[in-house]
């Protein structure tokens, strides 16, 4: 005798464990088997892009820290590459060193709090997570001997970066560079061959390579498709052109491989680390910048590989202290149009680790 | 040793009563309820400051330390907040099963204690069919728990009791015919017979029996990595999602209570129970529970979750059919076994265990990907 049953609707946040900030999913189920999804976003809402019309082009870049509020490095890195393009600036050598070695340190702290999220989603209770939390802290102190900052830096500046490293910085850089492969070796012993993670994440939420490329995923959720693109190399901004790293790709786009190319990535940004700390010149890490930008009329596009994938900037000026128009294009949401076709005839529990795995801000996808 | 024994001195209190006393039954049931009730809350209590500051330490944090010394008071404290907060009852909610459900959930798991002997005779109730009570009243205890997420009228809840209902059936099955390996070889189903007769704890002889009874339990009472009834991450707090205050005081204590009973059970029926040399017996039984129940604190800081599919197909494909072979060996040793070599059997059962365990999993993957169950 076949029951009948009928699909009902769920509704996934806007406050949820598992929603990574205030973020919805309308999600339509069989019993447990996932029909549909829709997700809904704008609970964090800011303006963000119409806020940057009305600051400074220098005023825009803490309004960019609380974007993806966990890598706020590397977004203050994309506006100002963005305002420099627009405004015809050059960087010294030290700054752009030191722009390198930021960027790639919040790579590691993101990826970090990427993966034990992401663990932590498969039900591995907190303990991962806490791990990581604890080598992303040393970053987190790094930044503050910098920035002064814990969260949202703010260092980059139009022109450099906005104070030089103090004499320690580079000591306790070399010790953490030196420390944090075997953490990381460490994370691998605890859950790389372990069987309930093999059988939740192996071949769940698999995302074809056409498909990527139809949705314009970017980042780990790209690479791990399969496909080789990373900006880094396919269109080197700032140093990166000087130093020597691969580009770990996936095989089939699963959400075990999207862990992994993650993992892998972390061992690459502390190479690039390495590199620069070696080569590292002296020097100003600021060029002469005029307090109130004033670019010519026009507009610029720049892009980085941050950690969730591309972050581009899109500036127009019209001559005046502040950008005509400011676009973000935001990884975190563009990667987001892939879940739909991810999810769908899966449980409901592998909802939550395919979303894990994707790795969103909401601060990002809102804005 | 000059540990004080409070089972002896109960002992020699009820021997001063005349046997032929009308009232001895009843002061027999007034001290031993007192006694079960005062033992549950109070280890549940230490349950909670265990499973908290073991999660801490294991999870590279320190864990409640602020209240009283060592954080030991953190229990206390994590009561008095659960007792004074606002107690709703959500507009939509059946107001009935709603009300009841928290009590049919823990009266059941009280129950299970009337059986379980703390030391040498010292249980409420001997009864002869002890084992085979304690299976039959745990599982009533999941009726409470489905009325909790049908009465909430919440999805959340409804989703989690029905992952519940689901799991606790299906892992009643390889958990009971893991038992029938214990009591074949003890030849009894009373609790306290069975303690009588483990010259050598059972987890010896019957090593596979204790590990699907080990998992079995763990699933039984969503442990992890078999939460999926409350996961946290998924489905908010599951069958709870809509309880407060008190009632919801009660689900914290049922799930503390379960795994008490089942750390009890198990250190019943495999670990030699109250029996130990130099200590008091109750204390021995104290011990291996709280040790029990470390290795599930444990495993619950190191696995991730299993999905609903893998958790049916486990308990299928996986337990039932290393059960019934269980069962099956055992039949055969204690029909034919000399019961001189113990220590032969026990090495003998071990590499059985090793050799089935490897085989078994080695013809059954959890799946990866989609699985038909």
């Amino acid at each position: 005798m076949a029951i009948k049953t009928e699909p009902f609707v769920i509704n996934i946040g806007p406050v949820h464990p598992s929603s990574h900030g205030f973020f919805r999913m309308r999600v339509t189920l069989d019993g447990e088997v996932i029909v549909d999804v829709e997700p809904v976003f704008g609970y964090l809402h800011r303006g963000i892009e119409k806020l940057a019309e009305e600051r400074t082009y220098t005023g825009v870049i803490p309004l960019t820290d609380r974007l993806d509020y966990i890598a706020s490095m590397s977004n203050n890195l994309a506006y100002v590459l963005a305002v420099e393009k627009l405004a015809g600036i050059s960087v010294p050598e030290r700054a752009e060193y030191l722009r390198v070695i930021m960027a790639e340190l919040q790579r590691i702290a993101a990826y970090l709090i990427a993966v034990g999220a992401f663990l932590n989603e498969c039900g591995a209770f907190f303990t991962p997570f806490l791990y990581m939390f604890r080598e992303r802290e040393k970053i987190v102190d790094l930044f503050e001997m910098v920035s002064g900052q814990r969260l949202l830096y703010n260092y980059m500046r139009v022109g450099g970066v906005s104070q030089d490293i103090p004499d320690e910085f580079l000591p306790a850089l070399d010790k953490f560079v030196r420390q944090m492969p075997g953490f990381i070796d460490e994370y691998e012993r605890l859950l790389k061959e372990n069987e309930i993670l093999l059988a939740r994440a192996k071949g769940v939420g698999i995302l074809t390579k056409e498909n990527a490329i139809n949705c314009s995923v970017s980042g780990p959720v790209l690479r791990a498709s399969g496909v080789k693109w990373d900006i880094r190399k396919a269109d080197p901004y700032s140093i990166y052109d000087r130093f020597d790293f691969e580009i770990p790709v996936g095989e089939v786009g699963d959400c075990y491989d999207r862990y992994r190319v993650r993992i892998e990535e972390m061992r690459q940004s502390l190479r690039i680390i390495e590199q620069a700390t070696a080569q590292i010149p002296s020097g100003a890490v600021r060029s002469e910048v005029p307090h109130l930008v004033h670019p010519p009329v026009g507009e610029a596009y720049a892009h980085i590989e941050v950690p969730k994938g591309e972050l581009g900037f899109y500036l127009v000026s019209d001559n005046s202290i502040a950008p005509y128009r400011c676009h973000v294009r935001p990884p975190s949401l563009i990667n987001l149009t892939a879940l739909r076709d991810m999810v769908i005839g899966w449980k409901l529990q592998d909802l939550i680790i395919i979303f894990g795995s994707i790795d969103i801000t909401v601060g990002e996808v809102d804005r | 040793m000059m540990i004080s024994n409070p089972g002896h001195s109960l002992e020699r209190f009820l021997q001063t009563l005349p046997p032929d006393w009308p009232g001895g039954f009843w002061w027999h049931w007034l001290v031993f309820t007192v006694i079960i009730i005062a033992f549950v809350m109070t280890l549940v209590m230490g349950f909670i400051y265990i499973e908290r500051r073991g999660m801490g330490r294991m999870q590279a944090r320190l864990g409640p330390n602020r209240a009283g010394p060592f954080g030991l008071l953190q229990p206390v404290a994590d009561a008095m907040k659960v007792l004074l907060k606002e107690d709703i009852i959500p507009d939509r909610a059946d107001k009935i099963v709603y009300w009841l459900a928290p009590i049919v959930a823990f009266t059941p798991v009280l129950m299970i204690f009337t059986v379980v002997p703390f030391q040498g005779g010292a249980l409420l109730a001997d009864l002869n069919i002890g084992i085979l009570y304690i299976v039959a009243i745990s599982s009533v205890s999941t009726v409470g728990i489905f009325m909790a997420g049908w009465g909430s009228n919440s999805k959340y809840s409804l989703l989690g009791a029905m992952r519940m209902v689901a799991a606790v059936v299906s892992y009643e099955i390889p958990l009971v015919i893991s038992i029938i390996g214990v009591v074949l070889i003890a030849g009894s189903l009373s609790l306290n017979q069975i303690v009588m007769a483990q010259t050598v704890p059972f987890i010896l002889l019957q090593p596979l029996g204790f590990l699907l009874f080990f998992i079995g339990g763990c699933a039984e009472i969503n442990r992890s990595p078999f939460d999926l009834m409350e996961a946290d991450s998924e489905l908010v707090a599951g069958f709870h999602t809509e309880y407060s205050g008190m009632k919801f005081a009660f689900f914290y204590l049922v799930e503390y209570a379960e795994a008490l009973a089942i750390s009890a059970i198990i250190t019943t029926l495999f670990l030699g129970g109250w029996k130990g040399p130099l200590l008091p017996p109750w204390l021995w039984f104290l011990g291996k529970v709280i040790v029990v129940f470390f290795v599930m604190v444990w495993t619950r800081t190191t696995f991730p979750r299993v999905r609903i599919d893998q958790l049916m197909a486990l308990a299928w494909k996986f337990l039932l059919p290393l059960a019934l072979v269980n069962l099956f060996i055992t039949g055969i040793e204690v029909l034919t076994w000399p019961t001189a070599w113990p220590w032969v059997m026990i090495l003998v059962n071990i590499a059985i265990m090793v050799i089935l365990v490897i085989l078994w999993s080695r013809f059954f993957k959890l799946g990866w990907g989609r699985v038909e169950v």
